[in-house]
């Protein structure tokens, strides 16, 4: 059996979105910035792949921008934040501890640069409290940049009320929604947001193109200098069969993403109960404000990329927080950040189904994780150890 | 390119000498739960030969892998020969490792020179070779 279990990574392309790109690459390979009216055919459906993404998030098509994709997206709303913070002598930014890096290296950039970041701390559940947002708000804060949904383990945040005190306060307030998008309802208008990102390849469509939205008078800072494309906002010729392809898979996502959420929930808690039964596990983050894809465990007393390695064996392409599974010395820092000691944080997993999953799958995983994690645990010196009484389990 | 060679993903997949050896001569352990990785190596030497060898590894492929390969390298082995296990034989051994799990080679090798020193400190009639 092979099983692609690793859709926050990336997503298979959807038919529709190849179908969509295939005549931006064959056919209408003109530059959209051409005047003749075989330019003007590639801008045109540059227009219309803006107008309806603008519409599946509530937004105005001009308040959406192209990018290469989600990192870029988040560069540029931080940094234009932070400019106009600065303008106004506003240099404090509010985030919290589980952005992913896009986010957080950005933040870093700016805090060597004088700006000061607070990183709001999230509860056991990978949930930011509102209350220590607002607590966290001063004078100069002139942005507050907290994730729709986290990548890792797929906790949702409460945007709407984020939103809100943002919008009440007067300060700008970005999402990175690079999850979110596509796979759960979400609005601008509604919810408030400011500035969005987003990454085509996370919702069935190409890699390498992605969005962000500015909402209206928020001036944008330039990362690419260059031509006039996207009113000025980012120079260099545009990724038409790209954008093309992001907008129909977008339309697609958001047009089921009702029936998707529900079906893909249901096979995420049958997986949830399954691997629950597993003795010294334990889901990350809260089990129902979660990515309906989302699973996320830890098993004490194993190692993550072993347990990867193996289950890639058994055709399973699935990811971990461990250490050695992103080359750095620590765990996932989105762990941490909720509360796991890096003993129980090396041994996690991260499951994201995709929409064509089925439940003969969803057990078959079960199958798979349980002998897997049983049999790494036999010859593990730290089982050995906690079932022996030396020490005491976690989890 | 795989991230392993394939050397390194056999001994991954089949791990040779897993175990606990119950009445072992020497037993060293390395690392900590920490930073991921645990290493236990068991001996049983007997005359200065190694005659059995046992591994337990709580840590990623090519720490499991670095234990299998460092055991097989001692196994029957004097015991003088075995305090010269270098981490970069037990690499080489595994067709290399990728640079950011070197270390789990030089766990394998700390690993093996600690079960001697264990062995050394309870047979102090005997005499460790320099």
């Amino acid at each position: 059996m092979k099983i692609y279990a690793d859709n926050a990574a990336t997503t298979k392309i959807s038919r529709t979105a190849v179908e969509a790109m295939l005549p931006y690459i064959e056919e209408f390979y003109g530059n959209p910035s051409s005047l003749y009216s075989f330019g003007q055919k590639a801008k045109e459906a540059l227009e219309t792949a803006r107008a309806s993404i603008a519409e599946c998030i509530g937004a105005q098509p001009r308040e959406i921008i192209f990018t290469s994709g989600g990192s870029e997206a988040d560069n540029q709303a931080i940094l234009s934040a932070a400019a106009i913070g600065k303008k106004s002598g506003k240099m404090h930014i509010i985030s919290d501890q589980i952005e992913h890096h896009a986010v957080l290296h950005t933040l870093k950039k700016l805090e060597k640069e004088g700006f000061s970041v607070t990183y709001l701390p999230v509860g056991t559940d990978g949930i930011v409290k509102v209350e220590d947002l607002r607590a966290a708000i001063h004078e100069d804060t002139c942005l507050v940049t907290v994730m729709y949904a986290n990548n890792e383990i797929g906790t949702i945040q409460p945007i709407n009320e984020i939103g809100k005190i943002c919008r009440e306060k007067k300060i700008i307030f970005h999402t990175d929604a690079v999850q979110a998008v596509g796979h759960i309802p979400v609005n601008v208008v509604d919810e408030s947001i400011d500035m969005l990102s987003a990454s085509a390849h996370k919702f069935h469509g190409p890699k390498g193109v992605g969005f962000l939205y500015a909402r209206k008078g928020i001036r944008l800072t330039n990362l690419i200098e260059g031509g006039a494309q996207e009113r000025g906002r980012r120079a260099g010729t545009e990724n038409v069969p790209g954008i093309v392809a992001m907008a129909a898979a977008f339309v697609e996502s958001v047009g089921h993403i009702e029936e998707n959420a529900k079906r893909a929930a249901a096979l995420r808690d049958r997986l949830i109960a399954g691997l629950s039964e597993i003795p010294h596990s334990a889901l990350n983050g809260d089990a129902v404000k979660r990515l309906p894809s989302n699973v996320n465990f830890c098993f004490e007393g194993i190692e993550g990329e072993s347990l990867l390695l193996l289950l890639d064996d058994k055709g399973i392409c699935a990811s971990s927080g461990s250490a050695c599974t992103s080359g750095s010395l620590d765990p996932s820092h989105v762990l941490l950040a909720i509360g796991r000691v890096h003993d129980v944080a090396h041994g996690s997993l991260r499951l994201t189904l995709g929409d064509d999953a089925t439940e003969e799958e969803v057990d078959y995983i079960i199958r798979s994780v349980k002998e897997v994690v049983e049999y790494l645990r036999g010859f593990s010196p730290v089982w050995r150890d906690l079932c022996a009484g030396k020490g005491n389990f976690i989890l | 390119m795989a991230l392993y060679s394939e050397k390194v993903m056999d001994h991954f997949r089949n791990p040779r000498n897993v175990g606990v050896i119950e009445d072992a001569d020497g037993v060293g352990e390395v690392g900590n739960a920490k930073c991921g990785d645990i290493m236990k190596i068991y001996l049983k030497i007997d005359d200065d030969v190694i005659t059995d060898v046992k591994f337990e590894t709580f840590g990623c492929g090519s720490a499991i892998a670095s234990s299998s390969m460092a055991t097989e390298l001692i196994k029957g082995k004097p015991v003088s020969e075995a305090m010269e296990l270098t981490n970069k034989a037990v690499a080489e051994a595994l067709d290399g490792l990728p640079d950011y799990k070197m270390h789990c080679s030089v766990l394998a090798e700390e690993a093996i020179k600690n079960a001697l020193d264990d062995y050394y400190e309870k047979n102090p009639d005997k005499r460790k070779p320099e």
